[in-house]
């Protein structure tokens, strides 16, 4: 099958490209959901905050995730269900498994959009016995939204930022009496409401420098073992279950296994530009797979600016020959797509992306872990929102953040780093950036 | 193959399982070969791990009753289901033992059954790697010793070659030894095999059943035998009893009135890494072993992962499969150092297993033929690959000692679900996924298990207790995300297995 363009990933990122794309006229737009319905992480986050950023209206993450895997199909994509992308067939070639059977794909243009999840406990590397109990906020969800489990006995949670306040609103409503939240930084990290509604509606404390240093329990979960990192004194905290919370990592495996694509070694996601494009032409990376995590409005806002670059480059590359692409790459409308043609006819044309004139890498350094996008081929073209997403793995209440490229300092941004919490930087100093010149620090001082 | 499935399972019924080898009449429907108001069964196996079902499997080939007896809800839930999954060689046993005979015997004897039965093997080959010049020395008398074991394929290696073999090697490595038919197999599937092979064959398989004590009975003009009682409040009559009790076999030993060797568990934890990273490592890395340990090796696994491990710690408690500390962080240094890409990889899991380590550099397997018992015990880590061997001797020698062995038509091994990586599994299968959608419904994403694949570990002769029994069958919520997508899916697919009052999951 041949068509314009493959989302892998039906999420919010995914869903919402999928309709820009249609928007500006895409011709066949595929969007390959491996679950059983499309929608994403919001399908199990039955509390409400969802849509602000995106619909300017919030609502909750069941409701958001249908509204968007309906409107995907209003807009005349094809949402595939229960269909997986086993791999690769080719630079923008996929094989796909579903009930229906085995196909390879064809695309013009892929779009990555594969989310991202929590490190279980076992990546955490926490020694112990191995009962059942120990879950991620993810298999958490899933288990009581989807599929109606409670959750009785104490519960402990492992981490202080806001998908750890999304687990106790989870856990409650199962029935868990949760009996604490445990985060090695030296606050939590959510936001001041969250902390306060958690504090006055269910009485939970908030445990700070302390980690879980051995789960206990052969067959059940007896407890887990606390450990304060400035002294290293430890106590046993009995719990029923324990959550751990956030420590995101993309799921790139696909990704990864792309020939070429280059992988960002702090996000772990791929090293994209301001239009979201990967080292891979006409494959691009939108949503938590570059971003690890953001809220699902960014998430489908990125989606949506990944479109717009998609829709530039199936017309540049398209076969009727679209000259005149604006070197902006600003959002234009493709072309109705005259009959099928393979892709390998477009390999060729990979250079002919929007504002391919420089390759200057975004570096950052400790206490920064990462920033999205990675990387610059032009000046002009911003990224998503018109900012960078960074993440910090310290607690700094008044840093700076400065920009600079070969000693020159570009900007200077007040910020305040708190770890798992969204970072940003605007993108006012892009057009600043010497083409010529090496790459481009960003420090936090 | 489906149905309602008893904890005490019956085979799909076979001649095996009605006549016994003893001429007595069939079981009839009020007492089936040793159980109360039955006739005792010809052969009592105690011990459900790869050792105990390898040799119920064997002994299914003759005419005769057999009962195999298992503590946990499920067949190989021990020393089997947690080790390196190796199906060695024996080139590094010691020369002359009943171990270095059994494990080269085994290794034939189980490379056969593997591709018969469909249990994942691929023949990666091993290094053995020297890191210092002591090593380096030692590496010709290893080479000796594994001619002495009747291994001469093994051959010295220059480091441009191991250099070329592991590209992704740590710096350091000085020379090494190649032992070509080290091979990784799938630890779960075989006992698996073993005990689906048996139990079609009429061997009644008794789960959730610890022993508790054996007292002498005699079975009239049959002769000697034994009566066995567990928790579960049956008391199973034998003639012969067979103790394969891995952790447990120098209790079961003491009520059967043996001794002469101690279980001192021996824990090994390990760490697999994500498949990820997988092209890092071609074979298998092993170390130069110490007098105490084989110590910590490098392993593909058969389902695209990488293992790390093990380390050796003697522990007092045969069910302490706790991870520590020390040992994880220590294994992700020695790891670091092996292969410094494993560093920048995530951690799947972290496992601990025991093994069945006695004061005895051999394995203590005795047949006393005046009392027909015969103890399989000190197995230590090599018991996945010398198994059937293990089974074939043991059955000789009660053979030798009196027990009658008439044989018979059986169906031979069962095929096994395909859970290796190197295999075509169902996703990859369109003519599979034609025939049945199921096949094409991935529910654990990490793993790729289908629908179908969950739906037959269920209904299988040898079904799941619970999800970890079911993991081990499909290899669902084993992976990288261990069950952040797909737990509760596959928990609602599984939501048949019923946990046992007073047992949870």
């Amino acid at each position: 099958m041949t068509i314009d363009v493959l989302i892998v990933g039906g999420g919010p990122a995914g869903l919402a490209a999928a309709i820009e794309l249609r928007r500006l006229g895409a011709g066949r737009v595929l969007v390959a959901e491996r679950e059983q319905q499309a929608g994403g992480v919001p399908r199990h986050c039955a509390h409400t905050g969802y849509g602000l950023r995106d619909r300017h209206r919030v609502g909750t993450g069941p409701a958001y995730a249908r509204h968007y895997a309906r409107a995907a199909v209003q807009a005349g994509a094809e949402v595939r269900a229960s269909t997986t992308v086993t791999g690769w067939a080719g630079p923008r070639s996929v094989l796909l498994t579903s009930p229906a059977g085995i196909e390879t794909v064809h695309a013009r243009a892929v779009l990555l959009a594969t989310g991202c999840r929590e490190r279980p406990r076992a990546a955490r590397l926490i020694p112990g016995g191995r009962p059942p109990g120990v879950l991620t906020t993810g298999e958490l969800q899933q288990r009581v939204y989807l599929a109606g489990e409670r959750l009785p006995g104490r519960a402990l949670i492992v981490g202080a930022e806001h998908v750890s306040f999304s687990a106790l609103v989870t856990l409650a409503h199962a029935g868990a009496d949760v009996v604490g939240l445990v985060t090695e930084q030296p606050r939590q990290q959510s936001y001041a409401a969250f902390r306060a509604a958690a504090a006055v509606r269910w009485r939970v404390p908030v445990w700070t420098h302390a980690v879980v240093s051995r789960v206990d329990g052969r067959d059940q979960l007896t407890g887990v073992e606390l450990r304060d990192v400035r002294t290293g004194a430890t106590r046993f905290v009995p719990c029923e279950t324990v959550v751990f919370t956030g420590g995101w990592i993309p799921d790139h495996e696909l990704a990864r296994s792309a020939a070429g694509l280059e992988i960002d070694t702090g996000s772990r996601g791929p090293v994209v530009d301001t239009t979201l494009a990967t080292s891979v032409p006409g494959v691009f990376a939108a949503g938590n797979l570059v971003h690890p995590a953001e809220t699902a409005d960014v998430a489908a806002l990125t989606g949506r600016h990944a479109a717009r670059h998609i829709a530039a480059w199936l017309a540049a590359t398209s076969p009727a020959g679209a000259a005149g692409q604006s070197a902006a790459g600003q959002a234009s409308i493709a072309p109705a797509r005259p009959g099928a043609a393979g892709p390998a006819g477009q390999a060729g044309a990979g250079q002919a992306g929007p504002g391919d004139r420089m390759a200057i890498a975004v570096t950052v350094a400790a206490p920064l872990s990462w920033i999205s996008p990675g990387l610059l081929r032009d000046r002009a073209t911003l990224p998503p929102r018109g900012k960078f997403v960074l993440r910090s793995t310290e607690y700094r209440p008044r840093a700076t953040l400065e920009v600079s490229q070969d000693g020159r300092v570009l900007a200077r941004h007040r910020a305040r780093l708190m770890p798992g919490r969204s970072l940003t930087l605007p993108a006012g100093w892009l057009s600043q950036v010497s083409p010529s010149g090496g790459p481009v620090r960003v420090l936090a001082l | 193959m489906t149905g309602p499935h008893s904890h005490d399972q019956h085979g799909a019924g076979s001649a095996g399982a009605s006549r016994s080898g003893t001429g007595r009449p069939a079981a009839g429907p009020h007492g089936a070969p040793g159980t109360p108001g039955g006739p005792p069964a010809d052969v009592l196996i105690i011990g459900a791990g790869v050792v105990g079902t390898a040799i119920a499997r064997t002994l299914a080939q003759y005419r005769l009753s057999c009962v195999l007896v298992e503590a946990a809800a499920d067949v190989g839930t021990g020393t089997t289901k947690a080790n390196t999954a190796i199906l060695h060689t024996g080139f590094d046993a010691e020369p002359g033992t009943l171990e270095s005979r059994l494990v080269r015997r085994g290794a034939q004897l189980l490379g056969g059954y593997a591709a018969q039965a469909g249990i994942p093997v691929e023949r990666t080959g091993a290094l053995l790697v020297a890191w210092t010049p002591e090593q380096q020395a030692a590496l010709d008398p290893i080479a000796d010793k594994a001619r002495r074991n009747g291994y001469a394929a093994i051959r010295p290696v220059s480091r441009a070659e191991l250099q070329r073999r592991e590209p992704h090697l740590g710096p350091g490595a000085l020379a090494a030894l190649q032992i070509p038919d080290e091979s990784i197999i799938c630890p779960w599937t075989t006992p698996l095999a073993f005990a689906t092979e048996a139990v079609r064959a009429g061997v009644r398989l008794v789960l959730r059943s610890r022993v508790t004590g054996i007292t002498a009975s005699t079975n009239g003009a049959s002769g000697a035998g034994h009566a066995v009682q567990t928790d579960s409040g049956q008391v199973l009559r034998c003639r012969w009893l067979v103790n394969a009790a891995g952790l447990s076999s120098d209790r079961v030993d003491a009520m059967a009135g043996g001794g002469g060797f101690t279980i001192t568990p021996r824990r090994g934890e390990l760490i697999v890494y994500d498949k990820l990273a997988r092209p890092l490592l071609n074979s298998i890395l092993l170390p130069v072993p110490t007098a105490r340990t084989k110590g910590v090796l490098l392993a593909p696994t058969v389902y695209g992962n990488v293992l790390l491990g093990p380390t050796a710690q003697d522990v007092p408690d045969p069910a302490d499969t706790a991870t520590t500390e020390a040992g994880l962080s220590g294994l992700q240094a020695q790891g670091a150092r092996l292969l410094p890409g494993l560093a920048r990889e995530e951690v799947t899991a972290c496992y601990a297993g025991l093994r069945a380590a006695t004061e005895h550099r051999d394995y203590q397997i005795r047949i006393d033929g005046a009392r027909r018992y015969a103890c399989v015990a000190g197995i230590r880590s090599t018991g996945l690959t010398a198994s059937l061997a293990i089974a074939e001797y043991v059955v000789a020698e009660l053979a030798g000692a009196g027990l009658p062995l008439r044989e018979r038509e059986t169906a031979g091994p069962p095929r096994m679900p395909p859970i290796g990586e190197a295999g075509t599994r169902p996703y990859q299968d369109p003519a599979k996924i034609a025939a049945d959608a199921a096949y094409g419904q991935i529910v654990c994403h990490c793993e790729r298990v289908t629908r179908g694949e969950i739906r037959d570990a269920l209904a299988a002769d040898v079904p799941p207790a619970d999800l970890g029994g079911l993991r081990r069958r499909t290899r669902a919520m084993n992976g990288r995300c261990q069950g952040f997508y797909c737990a509760a899916a596959v928990s609602a697919l599984a939501a048949r297995l019923v946990p046992e009052p007073g047992r949870p999951r």
